[in-house]
């Protein structure tokens, strides 16, 4: 008995060991490249930071760069407000319309929020796309996000409290102040952190709403690796996959439920 | 604290209404109106140069107004049907290749010391701290015609006498990368149903005499569905509107709706007929829910 549960064991483990082989294996070998003296990423040949060199002295990949470091700041902002405010407003007073709103954008398959945007932006509001339009679609797409975040710690917490802060006096005004802003904040943070990572990362929603001026940084990939693969593209990727992990790590360490909804 | 408005105070009221108004009016406008325009804009014709003609138009004689041409154009041409047919297959391939691949992983984190449980998922999560493009590019280096995997794999074909084949750019090299992709998605909610079973069910069937086979599929497999249906969800709805990995990773036959939809909007610039298939993309995967939560409603009230 003990030998056939043994045995069953050992072929979980070598199953899943395969799993985290093929998920953690493709990643390891663009780092790999990204230190590789040659220009194909096909065989290792010596060590080098060339990559990095021309990474740092491309103009379009830093102005890129910049773009989606400004797009991500303001969008993520903007979204931690407002996703707070959905996600209070959807766990103290359950709108069924507004938890609608809330929760499709991030269930439904990105390519129709991108294109319904594309159409609104350009049909309705006569808008030149651009970092406005791709400012107003990351917010559209990640409110969902910050507002799970924030509602979840608030189904988390003993309602008691509130009611004591309003038996003693206190008005809405003060309650939230005082009370349920300390307790919600590390997820309000965690969210933001959260949404700033969507953002940057964003690809799809951005390809339809950025039109033909402005460039981020996984657009320029995008562009770089339909042309030609090269080992710069390995160098970005091992910078930007650095940074998202940093933000994901932090934002965890603030509030661990984050982690339940990046997937 | 459950609303009610008969014994909400004014200053309560104002509350509800400062909170909850700037995200639903910021959705309505940019969720819920562009869904709208996009349903009105399917039943429009094309303009010349892009966008959508008038509604009325100074000259009679040019195209306005609205139309079911565009849907007549849907169903009368079978490339579309197919290519929705395809990309439901691919959809429902992804899904069970991530299946096979996600159940044994997710049964052993659950099964795991409690200590150890939290790492695990965690090292299934952390690739997704990568961009969604440098995933598919990782893909790209390895399936390579250079690449080790195409060396070994035409040096075998070769070794049978069979011409050699090219993995990039290949409906294969589609599949891998959709599922490795969307593996996370089905590991995740399997482990948290998983996770939840009670061992003693298990230890029940073994001391009846159940084998560690009719344990698995007359306890933990049953006892999973929930998870399995979710998991399937999570998978299932972004592969069927997935447009980059076909679009970087595949030749010109590998087409799925999504690169329809693309095409349509960035590329002939045919809006009414890309918002047409974009609302015929949103029905099937509103029916996909609906027939998922359906199967698993019923399960739940079997059991």
């Amino acid at each position: 008995m003990r030998k056939e549960a043994g045995r069953r064991g050992m072929g979980l483990w070598v199953a899943a060991l395969a799993v985290y082989a093929f998920l953690y294996l493709p990643l390891l070998i663009v780092v790999i490249y990204s230190f590789n003296d040659s220009r194909l990423n096909a065989e290792w040949v010596g060590f080098t930071w060339h990559w990095y060199d021309v990474l740092l002295h491309d103009e379009d990949m830093l102005a890129a760069a910049g773009n989606s470091l400004l797009i991500a700041l303001t969008s993520s902002l903007m979204t931690t407000i407002l996703g707070t405010m959905a996600g209070i407003a959807m766990h103290r007073y359950r709108l069924k319309a507004l938890t609608f709103m809330v929760m499709t954008p991030v269930a439904m398959p990105e390519i129709l929020l991108g294109v319904s945007l594309l159409l609104f932006f350009i049909q309705i509001l006569n808008l030149t796309l651009g970092m406005v339009s791709i400012i107003l679609a990351h917010i559209t797409f990640s409110i969902g996000f910050v507002a799970i975040v924030v509602r979840t710690s608030l189904a988390g917490m003993d309602e008691s409290i509130f009611e004591a802060a309003r038996d003693c006096g206190a008005s809405p005004w003060r309650t939230f102040r005082h009370i349920t802003f300390p307790l919600i904040l590390p997820s309000v943070v965690a969210g933001g952190l959260m949404a700033f990572t969507l953002s940057i990362d964003d690809f799809v929603i951005t390809f339809f709403t950025a039109g033909v001026g402005v460039s981020t940084l996984p657009l320029r990939i995008y562009s770089m690796i339909k042309i030609a693969v090269t080992p710069e593209v390995n160098a970005v990727s091992t910078l930007l996959m650095l940074l998202t992990l940093a933000l994901i790590v932090l934002a965890s360490r603030i509030a661990p439920s984050v982690l339940r909804f990046k997937t | 604290m459950r609303d009610n408005r008969s014994r909400l105070s004014p200053a309560a009221r104002l509350t509800k209404w400062l909170v909850s108004s700037p995200p639903f009016a910021f959705l309505l406008l940019f969720f819920v109106a562009p869904g709208i325009i996009m349903v009105f804009a399917s039943f429009r014709y094309p303009g010349e140069f892009g966008g959508l003609a008038p509604i009325i138009a100074a000259d009679p004689n040019t195209l306005h107004g609205f139309t079911l041409e565009t849907y007549r154009f849907f169903f009368g041409d079978f490339i579309y049907t197919e290519i929705f047919a395809k990309s439901f297959l691919v959809a429902l391939a992804t899904t069970l290749i991530c299946l096979i691949m996600a159940y044994p992983l997710a049964l052993l984190i659950a099964r795991s010391p409690k200590n150890r449980r939290d790492l695990m998922v965690l090292l299934v999560i952390l690739p997704f701290a990568s961009n969604f493009l440098i995933r598919i590019y990782a893909w790209m280096i390895l399936l390579g015609p250079q690449a080790a995997l195409s060396l070994l794999v035409n040096g075998l074909l070769g070794a049978f006498g069979v011409a050699p084949v090219r993995l990039l750019f290949s409906p294969f090299a589609v599949l891998v990368a959709l599922v490795y992709v969307h593996l996370p998605f089905m590991v995740l909610p399997l482990y948290t149903n998983l996770e939840k079973h009670d061992p003693a069910l298990l230890d029940a069937a073994r001391d009846l005499g159940a084998n560690a086979w009719q344990r698995f599929w007359r306890v933990t497999f049953p006892l999973s569905l929930p998870g399995i249906f979710s998991g399937s969800t999570l998978v299932f709805i972004p592969v069927l509107g997935m447009f980059a990995i076909p679009d970087i990773l595949g030749g010109t036959g590998d087409m799925l709706i999504g690169n329809l939809i693309k095409e349509q909007f960035l590329g002939t610039r045919d809006w009414p007929f890309g918002s047409t298939l974009s609302i015929m993309l949103t029905i099937t995967v509103l029916a996909c829910v609906w027939f998922a939560a359906r199967l698993g409603g019923r399960r739940r009230r079997h059991a």
